[in-house]
């Protein structure tokens, strides 16, 4: 649903680092997104499609790589990673505390672009 | 043919509005008044929940409320008709509100004379959770009509709050909401979430979570 910001967020991000690279055309933007965020990669792309019409970036790909949740235990500092699924029921795997505090899985990052 | 080159960019997205929300918390601490993000599904009782916490807390603070819609005025008008300091925000479509909003929304209010600011969020139980709006502590409404089940549909927004209340308790006899259920599913994503039972309705229940806001609010405030 908020797709739309976030894309609009990720194609200005794309063209301010444009002018000082010398950039013609971006022909592919690659993006971390926290594998607990609800955004779909679907809409993503089709918003930035609309979203760049006219742009140096129109055409660009997106490329999403989804990164882990991990969390780390309250008590014990362990690190661990979960999996979606799990975050409904968490438990540190080395002192079996439930209270822990997530380290990632909800950031949104650009990590690079391929230009010409 | 043109190479294709790599640029390093490693930004986050939200950067704006993360540090648009931090310099928003600073400046509340600042001035003195404290923000309290209020979300929830559409018809789990916001409104209504910020009408009875408002009248429990009596006038111990002063309290204003920034209303965010897609559009209309009819939840200002509800809280401006009780003598309340209001604010509307129409969200022309937007599911969530940004740091960027709410600080316009803060604008429409007159700060020196307010201790507390509530806002209510667009009715909505997944894009609010994704947008810091630079409040201090976040709560969320789970009405007995929704189900037990949300946590388990909703996952982030039940771990980015500081509270859940449980709405409309005066439904349970008309129900087969698990409480219990709700709340072991809650704890399991959050287990430092504060879980109140209420009624906003008949008022059951709303001392306590009001009592909770109190002090949050006066430990701020007392703050050096």
């Amino acid at each position: 649903m908020h797709e739309l910001q976030v894309t609009e967020s990720i194609l200005n991000i794309a063209l301010k680092y444009s002018p000082a690279n010398k950039v013609k055309k971006i022909i592919a933007i690659h993006l971390t997104i926290g594998e607990l965020s609800e955004l779909e990669n679907e809409w993503i792309q089709r918003y930035f499609d609309y979203l760049s019409k006219g742009t140096l970036a129109q055409g660009a790909k997106l490329v999403i790589e989804r990164s882990p949740i991990r969390m780390k235990c309250d008590s014990c500092n362990h690190e661990f990673q979960i999996k979606r699924d799990d975050i409904r029921n968490i438990e540190c795997p080395q002192c079996s505390q439930k209270k822990c505090t997530l380290t990632s899985g909800r950031e949104y990052h650009i990590k690079h672009m391929e230009v010409m | 043919m043109e190479e294709i080159r790599l640029i390093e960019i490693k930004e986050a997205i939200h950067t704006d509005n993360t540090i648009k929300a931090n310099l928003l918390r600073e400046n509340l601490s600042k001035s003195k008044t404290f923000l309290l993000n209020l979300m929830s599904s559409p018809g789990a009782g916001k409104t209504t929940t910020i009408l009875k916490t408002i009248e429990t807390m009596g006038g111990r603070i002063r309290t204003g409320v920034i209303e965010a819609d897609i559009d209309s005025m009819v939840d200002a008008e509800k809280i401006a008709a009780k003598g309340i300091a209001a604010v509307q925000l129409r969200t022309g479509g937007f599911c969530h509100l940004d740091a960027s909003m709410v600080e316009k929304g803060l604008e429409g209010l007159n700060l020196d004379n307010l201790d507390l600011v509530i806002i209510e969020n667009v009715g909505n139980l997944v894009c609010p959770a994704e947008f810091d709006t630079g409040a201090i502590k976040n709560v969320m409404i789970l009405s007995v009509p929704e189900g037990d089940d949300k946590p388990l549909k909703y996952p982030l927004m039940f771990t980015v709050c500081d509270v859940l209340l449980i709405n409309k308790i005066d439904y349970l006899s008309l129900s087969d909401f698990d409480v219990d259920a709700a709340k072991t599913r809650a704890k399991n994503l959050n287990p430092n979430i504060e879980i109140f039972q209420i009624s906003s309705k008949t008022g059951e229940g709303v001392e306590a979570w009001a009592e909770w806001l109190l002090k949050e609010v006066t430990g701020f405030l007392n703050q050096p």
